[in-house]
C-alpha cells in the first residue's frame, strides 16, 4: 500500500532489480614454495620458472617465450619437485604453496643434458647460439650416438624476396606457428604436420608461402631461436661470410608507417640495414611487426 | 578469422562425400544439440581459432575419415572444402590429417591391406606371411592389382588371438572393410583382389566366442558371460540376461550413492593407468554447480600391442558399454558422451552403432530415459591410427579436431578435459565392470580379489600357448595358474619369456611365472599389468628381433611433440639396430650405459605415459637375459 504512494523521484531513479554484480577477479595470494633450498614467495599462478628467477635461478628455456602461451615441448627447462615422479616444465607448471623443487639435481642435470644431445645430434645447431650456450654448460656431446644418427637435414626452402625457411635447424619448438596463430598474428598459414620424428613445420600440403596465407610479418622469424627462420639479407649474408654481428649497431627508432607507434630495432652493418626487430616488451608490438615495418626499408638504401 | 585458401577445388565426388557425412554428424541425436562452450582458454599445445561456438572443429576427424573412405587419400582440393566447412585453417587441417596413419595425403590406390608384423602376429608367422605376400603382390607399399591396391605392415591390429592378423579398407562409395585372421597370403590376395573388381562382400568379420574366449566354466564369468551367448545386436537378449537392471538400480540410488558404491568398490581402472575409478566420477560429480557441461567418454582406442580384450567385449557385449557409461553419466552428471575407438575396429565400431540406435529406439539413450528426466546420448568416435591417441589429453585433442598431441598434466581432466570441460574417461573393460558393482554393490565387489586389487579382470593371452584369447579371473591366480587355463606354453612347448602388459609393460622369466596377477604382484617383482596383456615367446623365438619390433613401434607411434620422446625413440631404435648388427659404437657396455641413460631422460622428462614407458619393456629384458652378446 505504501509503496504505491511512494512514487519515484524522477531526479532519483530506483533501481528495478538488484544491481548486477560485477565479479572482482579474487586477489592473487601470495604461495610460499623452496627451490634448492631457498625459500621464495611468489604470487598464486606464476610458474615455477618465475619463482626461480626471483631467486636469480637460471633456467635454459627453448620453447618458452613470455608473449607466447607456453607449450612446454622442449622439456628443457625441467625441473624436480617432490612429490612427482616424473620431471615437470619449469615454464607452464604453476606454483602450489609448500612445493619443494629441484633445478641442479642429478635427474635435473641428466635430463636436460640428454634433451640437448638429442636436439644437436638431430639438427644443425650452428646458428642456435643459446642453445649452444646450454650444450656448454650441461657439457653435451651429442656425438655420442654416432655419425649415422637420423637428422632433419633437408634443403631449405627459399620460395620468397623475404625469407627462408631452413628447416634443417628447426627444433619443432612450435614458437613460430603458435606467433602465426592465435598468440600474435591469426594468419594460420603454418602448423604443425606429419608426426614423430618426421613431424615439422609446413603449410598445407607444403605449398609455397607465396601460395600460403602467409601475410609476410615475420612474426615467426621474432620468434625462432635457432635461426632456421631468417630474413633473406641475413640468409644471404651468412651465406657470403659477410654477416657479423659484432659490427652491427642496434638503433631504436619508432615505424613511419602507421599511426599505432610500433617500436623499431632497426639493425645495420656497414651502413647497411640488414635486420628491423621490435623488443618483446614494448607495450605496443610483444616483438610483433607487419610486413612493412619488418621488411619495407629497402627504400632507404636503393640506388635508383 | 578469414580462412586463405589455395585455388585447388575439390571433386564433386569428394564434395558428396562430405556435405553427407557432415548432414549425418548434424544430424545425430548425439552430436546435434553440441554446443561448444568453452571460453577457448588454451594451453599452448592447442590453438584455438576465433570463436569456439562458431567451429565445427569437431566434426574434422569424421569428415576426414569420410573423404578417405569414399576415395583412398585426402587431396587439397578435399582439404579445401573441409577447411571452408568447419571453418578451419587449411595449415592445421593438414597437420590433423597428417597426423594419422590410416589418412593419406598423396594418391594411392583404393585397397589398401594391412598386414600385422607386430610382436603377437611374428611369434604366429608374420615374418613369413610378409615374405609370401611380396612374392604375390610385389613389394610392400607398392601399388599391385593394376594400380588398384596396395599392401603395407602394419603395427597391432588388436587380433591376437587369431595371429596373424590382416585388415583391408576398400575406399569409394561403399566403402569396406574386412578383417582377415587368421591371415594367409592367398586368403589376403584373394581378398584384395575382390576388393579391387569391387566384388568384396559387405561382412566385415564375425565373433567366434569359442576361439576368442576359450575359458572353461563359463558359467562363473561375469564380466564375458554374455559374449558369445547374446545376439549382440539385440537389447532384448541383452535385457534377457540382466541387461540395464544396474542402470534402473543407479536410478533409484542416485548419483551420490553410485559414486559411493563405486569408491567403496576399489575399481581401478582397466586401461593401464590403473587409477581408481570412482575418485574420477567424484572430482567430476563435485563441478555439479558450476554450470558447466560435463563429458563421459569410454576410451576404446586399445592399441597396446597385444591387447584385444576391449575389442572383444565391444563385439560380443556392446550394451555393456553403453550401460556402464550411462551409469558413469547419470552419476556424473554428463549428458554427452562419446565412444573415442581405435580405427582399426571396424567390425566393433559396427556393433556399438547397432546398439546405439538400439537403445535410442528404445529410449536407454536420448532425453528423459527411463522417464528418470536423465538426458543423455552417445556419439562414436573413430580413431585414425595412432596410438597416442589412447593417451586421455591426446584423446581430447583429436575428438575436439587437432592433433592428437597429449596435454600437459595438470590440469586433469576431471577439471579441464574434452572442450576443457570436467572430464571422466573410463576404459571399456572398467565400465563393463560397472553394472557388476551396481548390481552387488561396492563392498561385494571389494571382496572378490586381493586386498590391493578387486574384482575381476581381463587378460589377453597370445603368442605361444595352446588357447589364445581373453580370460577373466578375479584378481588373485598367478602367471602360471593364467597359462595353464590357456592350455600350456604353445610353439616348442619351452617358455622363454613373457610380456606382461604390451610394449609398455616389462619381460618376466619363466622363474617368475608364480607371481600374482595382481597390480602388487606385478609391482613387487618391478612389471606391470598394463592393459591386462600376457604375450608367451617359446625358445625358438629371437628376443633381439622382439626388442626392435617393439623400439620400431615407439619410433612410429611417438607424436613427435616432446624432444626426450621424438628424438629419443629414434636413438633407441638405432641403438638396438648397432647391437643387434653386432656393431656397437664402442663397446657393448657403453650402448647399454647409454640406452639407460636415455631410458632415464624420456621417462623423466616426456610429456606423457608414451615416452615414459618407451624403454621399460626394452631394459627389463636385458636386465634378465644375456643378450647382444
Amino acid at each position: 500500500m505504501s509503496e504505491q504512494l511512494q512514487a519515484p523521484s524522477p531526479l532519483i531513479p530506483i533501481p528495478r532489480a538488484p544491481a548486477p554484480e560485477i565479479p572482482v577477479p579474487a586477489a592473487r595470494r601470495d604461495v610460499q614454495i623452496t627451490i634448492d633450498g631457498k625459500r621464495v614467495t611468489v604470487l598464486e599462478g606464476a610458474t615455477i620458472l618465475d619463482a626461480a628467477k626471483t631467486l636469480g635461478i637460471e633456467t635454459p628455456t627453448l620453447c618458452f617465450l613470455e608473449t607466447l602461451t607456453p607449450v612446454n615441448v622442449c622439456r628443457v627447462c625441467v625441473v624436480q619437485v617432490e612429490g612427482s615422479r616424473p620431471l615437470v616444465p619449469a615454464c607452464s607448471r604453476k606454483v602450489e604453496e609448500g612445493m619443494v623443487v629441484w633445478t641442479d639435481s642429478e635427474r635435473v642435470r641428466l635430463s636436460r643434458r640428454v634433451v640437448l644431445e638429442f636436439l644437436a645430434s638431430s639438427v644443425d645447431v650452428s646458428t642456435a647460439l643459446q642453445l649452444q650456450a646450454y650444450m656448454k654448460r650441461y657439457e653435451a656431446r651429442p656425438e655420442k650416438f654416432g655419425p649415422r644418427a637420423a637428422t632433419v637435414v633437408q634443403p631449405p626452402k627459399i620460395d620468397n624476396e623475404l625469407y627462408v625457411r631452413d628447416y634443417s635447424k628447426c627444433i619443432l619448438c612450435y614458437k613460430c606457428a603458435e606467433a602465426c596463430g592465435v598468440d600474435a598474428q591469426n594468419t594460420f598459414a603454418i602448423g604443425v604436420a606429419g608426426r614423430g620424428f618426421h613431424a615439422h613445420i609446413a603449410t598445407e600440403f607444403e605449398i609455397p608461402l607465396t601460395d600460403s596465407a602467409c601475410v609476410y610479418c615475420g612474426n615467426c622469424i621474432g620468434v625462432c631461436p635457432t635461426g632456421a627462420l631468417m630474413g633473406k639479407i641475413e640468409y644471404d649474408m651468412r651465406a657470403a661470410g659477410t654477416w657479423d654481428e659484432s659490427r652491427q649497431t642496434r638503433t631504436e627508432t619508432i615505424c613511419p608507417y602507421c599511426g599505432v607507434g610500433c617500436e623499431l630495432t632497426v639493425h645495420s652493418q656497414a651502413g647497411q640495414i640488414v635486420r628491423v626487430s621490435s623488443p618483446l616488451d614494448h607495450s605496443v608490438t610483444q616483438g610483433n611487426l607487419c610486413i612493412k615495418g619488418r621488411f619495407g626499408w629497402q627504400f632507404t638504401q636503393s640506388h635508383k | 578469422m578469414d580462412l586463405h585458401l589455395n585455388a585447388a577445388k575439390a571433386s564433386a565426388e569428394e564434395r558428396v562425400a562430405m556435405d553427407a557425412a557432415l548432414k549425418q554428424l548434424e544430424s545425430s541425436p548425439g552430436d546435434a544439440s553440441l554446443t561448444v562452450t568453452s571460453d577457448g582458454q588454451a594451453d599452448g599445445n592447442v590453438p584455438t581459432n576465433g570463436l569456439p561456438t562458431r567451429s565445427k572443429r569437431h566434426l574434422l576427424l569424421p569428415v576426414l575419415h569420410a573423404i578417405q573412405e569414399r576415395v583412398g587419400w585426402i587431396s587439397p582440393g578435399a582439404l579445401n572444402y573441409a577447411s571452408l566447412q568447419l571453418g578451419v585453417p587449411p595449415a592445421e587441417a593438414h597437420g590433423v590429417a597428417s597426423f594419422y596413419e590410416k589418412f593419406s595425403l598423396a594418391p594411392k590406390p583404393p585397397v589398401v591391406a594391412r598386414a600385422c608384423d607386430d610382436i603377437a602376429c611374428m611369434t604366429r608367422g608374420a615374418g613369413a606371411l610378409c615374405a609370401e605376400l611380396e612374392r604375390k603382390l610385389g613389394p610392400a607399399g607398392k601399388p599391385c592389382s593394376l594400380g588398384k591396391a596396395i599392401w603395407q605392415r602394419s603395427s597391432c591390429l588388436g587380433l591376437c588371438e587369431r595371429a596373424p592378423a590382416a585388415l583391408i579398407t576398400a575406399a569409394g562409395e561403399k566403402p569396406r572393410e574386412r578383417v582377415i585372421a587368421p591371415a594367409y597370403a592367398e586368403s589376403i590376395a584373394s581378398a584384395v583382389l575382390d576388393a579391387a573388381t569391387g566384388k568384396l562382400p559387405d561382412e566385415i568379420d564375425t565373433l567366434n566366442a569359442k576361439v576368442s574366449v576359450p575359458q572353461d566354466g563359463r558359467s562363473q564369468l561375469r564380466l564375458l558371460r554374455r559374449v558369445g551367448q547374446v545376439d549382440p545386436a539385440s537389447l532384448e537378449d541383452y535385457r534377457r540376461l540382466g541387461g540395464y537392471e544396474a542402470l534402473r538400480r543407479a536410478f533409484e540410488w542416485g548419483p551420490e550413492r553410485v559414486i559411493r558404491e563405486a569408491i567403496e568398490s576399489k575399481l581401478l581402472g582397466r586401461g593401464g593407468a590403473a587409477f581408481p575409478a570412482g575418485k574420477k566420477w567424484e572430482a567430476v560429480h563435485q563441478q555439479r554447480e558450476s554450470n558447466r557441461p560435463h563429458y563421459v567418454i569410454c576410451n576404446a582406442d586399445e592399441s597396446e600391442p597385444g591387447t584385444f580384450k576391449d575389442r572383444i567385449l565391444m563385439e560380443g557385449d556392446p550394451f555393456a558399454v553403453l550401460e556402464g557409461m550411462t551409469i558413469a553419466a547419470f552419476a556424473v552428471g554428463a549428458k554427452r558422451g562419446y565412444i573415442y575407438i581405435r580405427g582399426e575396429y571396424p567390425y566393433a565400431t559396427q556393433r556399438l552403432e547397432q546398439a546405439i540406435h538400439a537403445a535410442r529406439a528404445q529410449n536407454f539413450l536420448g532425453e528423459d530415459i527411463g522417464g528418470r528426466g536423465f538426458t543423455f546420448d552417445i556419439e562414436i568416435r573413430r580413431g585414425a591410427g595412432a596410438y597416442i591417441c589412447g593417451e586421455e589429453t591426446a584423446l581430447f585433442n583429436s575428438i575436439e579436431g587437432y592433433r592428437g598431441e597429449p596435454r600437459n598434466k595438470p590440469p586433469f581432466p576431471t577439471q579441464s578435459g574434452l572442450f576443457r570441460e570436467p572430464t571422466v574417461v573410463n576404459n571399456v573393460e572398467t565400465l563393463v565392470n560397472v553394472p557388476e558393482i551396481i548390481l552387488n554393490g561396492g563392498a561385494a565387489y571389494a571382496r572378490i580379489g586381493t586386498a590391493n586389487s578387486s574384482g575381476y579382470r581381463l587378460f589377453c593371452v597370445s603368442g605361444h600357448v595352446v588357447r589364445p584369447g581373453v580370460y577373466e579371473l578375479p584378481f588373485g591366480p598367478t602367471i602360471r595358474d593364467l597359462i595353464e587355463m590357456a592350455g600350456g606354453v604353445g610353439g616348442t612347448g619351452r617358455l622363454q619369456a613373457v610380456l606382461l602388459g604390451g610394449a609398455a609393460g616389462s619381460f618376466v622369466s619363466p622363474k617368475e611365472l608364480d607371481t600374482p596377477l595382481t597390480f602388487e604382484g606385478t609391482r613387487a617383482i618391478g612389471a606391470t599389468l598394463g592393459s591386462g596383456v600376457v604375450m608367451l615367446f617359446d625358445d625358438s623365438v629371437d628376443l633381439e628381433q622382439i626388442l626392435l619390433r617393439i623400439a620400431a613401434f615407439f619410433r612410429s607411434e611417438t607424436c613427435g611433440q616432446c624432444v626426450p620422446c621424438r628424438v629419443g625413440t629414434i636413438r633407441q631404435e638405432e641403438l638396438l639396430q648397432r647391437l643387434i648388427a653386432r656393431k656397437p659404437l664402442g663397446s657393448k657396455e657403453q650402448e647399454s650405459a647409454l640406452l639407460k641413460e636415455m631410458a632415464q631422460a624420456m621417462r623423466d622428462a616426456s610429456i606423457c605415459g608414451l615416452g615414459q614407458t618407451a624403454s621399460g619393456a626394452i631394459l627389463s629384458a636385458m636386465d634378465r637375459w644375456s643378450l647382444f652378446l
